[in-house]
């Protein structure tokens, strides 16, 4: 199984590799053909303009921003520049702020993402199952995703605003549901969830979508009930997909920001990491304590990526037609 | 407002653009209306220059943003800016801006009012001339008022009498508690009306580790209490956590609105909102204003100040004719288009003799009052901190005490500034 529809060479290749499974490594690596060789190349050729392009757009602005974490740095004091080591890192990670928004950017990533599969994963089969109307239902559900996040923020927030929002007199409460950490944090993870569910169950719906039928029927002829099936076939089988999904999400809600800014500007106590980085870089033109909260934002979004892969014992780049 | 943008244009083609000499000067305004003034200068300077604008967003902290990182990094297209006063000070430090000499200083500051004139200066050098400034009033519904006993227009009032006023008539205090610069607003009105300052006097021009803060003190416990006591009251509008300007207007237009302090604006607002049938006809008749109020009772209160300065870039290229188009849109008679048009009040007295613009703004005598009177918001290169832990310190306005919230602010201040803590 994999999640890209894999390219003709691909197969061969995916061919080639089944037959090498049960051999050992250094073995395959003195077989390789010109072939393999040839094709390999090919692959660096393809790929290395666009390689270059992400360096200079990607790692030059990571180096400078790890350079820059290193400097006592205020945009609008530029004489006052001094280099302090590792100086803004202590004062972030000995800083109460930076847990205390460690800790809700947590909680908003655990909350979201699990509601977000569970949701994510009925929707996913709704649409796979769908017998009429196919299309509508698929459209229908995909239709918060195309919703720009900023759009969809303001969109809630006016919902929940105490003095012209309808879901105060809908339940009939006076609840101020920006005025407190939890009722923001509520609204915020809502607005999260009702956003990026779609994605979740597209990526899902990927996943399912390779499941052989043959598997489900010869789990149904050797007498498997449905949960069973559900347990034993379609989980299993579309563990990358799970990965996949769970991770983007995953990642997507750690770095969470727009919903925040949007609805309480990081007041009562809801700012996130984002923020954080945010309000040090651009709001104080702290441009050095900005750039560590960024370079400590941007290991602990590795540290995650790295967690999954792991813990779902699933390589990406193994991955193979089934 | 569309042939005078035609005539500016047909003038740039007559003066021929760069080569012949005209300057084009960019100006960067913070509210679209500026852009009648820039017709109006470019009318008036005959070629001498070419006034183009370009909109900042619309709120302050953005604007901030944009400007300061555009003069960061140097951006010779910078030639005019509206600067909201709080920040003059940190782009003045940083020397992103042009200061006047003695004696621009001394012409620009002729016939303007106290308010905006104190907080146009950093360490006494003029570094935006005052274009228009503004100032909370106190508005409030003749009849509530009426059945409390408590007559504003009289004699100025304390914060505690409109409370009591507002708890006996069941009546709303409009106040804007958002975390945002209205909150500041509020605070520093509140310090200084009970006589104390947010940063302690000699902090303008120290180093941001020596800026002592001046908040625990009995004004910093009495803005506490008087947060505090409104907001766990039920005088409290709904949502003041999150209430700014437009809020409180909104809860004072409802049925049990009975005070508020807010801008001038509010006044064409309130008849807009006649027009548009979400008040009911004849609203304002039962309206009224008078000064922001006091915090110790005999003791003239500090009104809230407002308003826009212009500055000069550092790294505009053209110098000469920058400072005159700041002379253009600073004059009394493009400060009176303005505000008539934008509804923003003149910074220069003058203005305030015109008739048409007592005929638009019934209120001008206690707008230029409050401009007299007003207290500038702390004046420091790290103004930005300053507010964003005052922000902190007072908010949420229903869980302030008295005791605790001043010291934490300040300790809170102190540490930010030093370093020692983050934002």
């Amino acid at each position: 199984m994999s999640t890209t529809v894999p390219a003709a060479a691909g197969e061969v290749r995916a061919e080639a590799d089944r037959q090498d499974a049960p051999a050992a490594a250094p073995a395959r690596r003195q077989r390789m053909t010109d072939r393999a060789r040839k094709e390999r190349n090919l692959g660096w050729l393809l790929a290395g303009p666009a390689f270059v392009v992400m360096l200079s757009v990607t790692a030059y602005p990571i180096a400078n921003a790890v350079w820059y974490s290193l400097f006592d740095f205020r945009l609008t004091d530029p004489d006052g520049r001094s280099f302090v080591g590792l100086g803004n890192y202590a004062t972030i990670l000995s800083d109460v702020l930076f847990w205390r928004q460690f800790g809700v950017t947590a909680a908003i990533t655990v909350v979201t993402v699990a509601v977000e599969f569970v949701l994510g994963f009925a929707l996913a089969l709704v649409m796979h199952r769908a017998l009429f109307l196919r299309k509508s239902v698929r459209t229908a559900i995909l239709v918060p995703y195309g919703i720009i996040t900023v759009v969809s923020a303001y969109a809630w927030q006016y919902a929940f605003t105490p003095a012209y929002g309808f879901v105060n007199p809908l339940f009939g409460s006076d609840l101020d549901w920006f005025g407190e950490t939890v009722p923001s944090l509520v609204v915020i993870c809502l607005s999260e969830i009702w956003k990026t569910t779609p994605f979740m169950s597209l990526l899902l719906l990927a996943g399912l979508a390779q499941i052989p039928s043959t598997y489900i029927e010869a789990a149904k002829v050797d007498g498997a009930t449905a949960w069973q099936r559900f347990r034993k076939v379609v989980v299993p089988n579309m563990k990358g997909a799970i990965m996949v999904a769970l991770l983007f999400r995953t990642l997507d809600a750690f770095r969470i920001f727009d919903n925040v800014f949007v609805m309480t500007q990081g007041a009562n106590g809801t700012e996130t990491l984002s923020f954080l980085a945010y309000r040090q870089t651009i709001t104080r033109v702290m441009i050095g304590l900005g750039s560590a909260v960024s370079v400590i934002l941007a290991v602990l979004v590795v540290l995650i990526a790295f967690l999954f892969i792991k813990g779902f014992k699933v390589n990406l780049a193994e991955q193979r037609g089934a | 407002m569309g042939a005078l943008g035609v005539a500016a244009t047909v003038v740039a083609a007559c003066g021929g653009g760069e080569t012949s000499g005209a300057p084009e000067l960019t100006w960067y305004i913070n509210n679209a209306v500026q852009v009648e003034i820039a017709d109006a200068c470019n009318e008036e300077a005959e070629g001498a220059y070419v006034l183009k604008t370009s909109l900042l967003p619309n709120s302050a902290a953005p604007q901030r943003e944009q400007l300061l990182r555009r003069l960061a990094a140097g951006d010779t297209t910078v030639d005019l800016l509206s600067l909201d006063p709080p920040f003059m000070a940190e782009f003045a430090n940083a020397g992103f801006l042009r200061p006047f000499t003695a004696e621009e200083q001394e012409e620009l500051s002729q016939g303007v009012l106290e308010g905006p004139l104190e907080q146009s200066l950093y360490e006494d050098t003029m570094f935006s001339a005052p274009f228009y400034g503004n100032t909370q009033l106190l508005w409030y519904k003749k009849s509530v008022a009426e059945e409390a006993g408590l007559d504003p227009a009289a004699a100025p009032v304390t914060w505690d009498q409109v409370i009591e006023a507002a708890e006996q008539t069941g009546t709303t205090v409009g106040v804007q508690g958002r975390r945002n610069e209205s909150l500041m607003v509020w605070v520093n009105a509140l310090v200084s009306s009970a006589g104390g300052s947010i940063l302690a006097e000699d902090s303008q021009g120290a180093a941001a580790e020596d800026v002592e803060s001046a908040l625990d003190s009995e004004a910093g416990a009495e803005a506490a209490r008087i947060m505090s006591t409104i907001a766990n009251s039920d005088i409290a509008p709904a949502g003041l956590s999150t209430a700014g300007e437009e809020e409180s207007r909104a809860a004072f237009q409802a049925d049990d609105g009975g005070f508020m302090v807010n801008w001038p604006y509010v006044w064409t607002a309130f008849e807009a909102a006649e027009a548009a049938g979400a008040v009911e006809e004849g609203f304002r008749d039962d309206i009224a204003w008078a000064r922001y109020p006091q915090v110790v009772e005999g003791e003239a209160s500090a009104t809230p100040l407002g308003g826009i300065g212009v500055s000069i870039g550092a790294y505009t290229e053209h110098e000469e004719a920058a400072l005159e188009a700041v002379r253009c849109v600073r004059s009394p008679e493009r400060q009176k288009q303005n505000m008539l048009t934008a509804g923003e009040p003149a910074a220069s007295a003058e203005v305030y003799d015109d008739p048409e613009v007592q005929e638009a703004f019934p209120m001008y005598e206690a707008i230029r009052e409050g401009l007299t009177d007003a207290a500038p918001r702390p004046i420091s290169p790290y103004y930005g901190d300053v507010t964003g832990v005052v922000q902190q310190g007072y908010h949420p306005p229903d869980a302030l005490d008295e005791q605790t919230t001043p010291a934490r602010t300040a300790d809170f201040l102190e540490a930010v500034l030093d370093g020692s803590r983050m934002l």
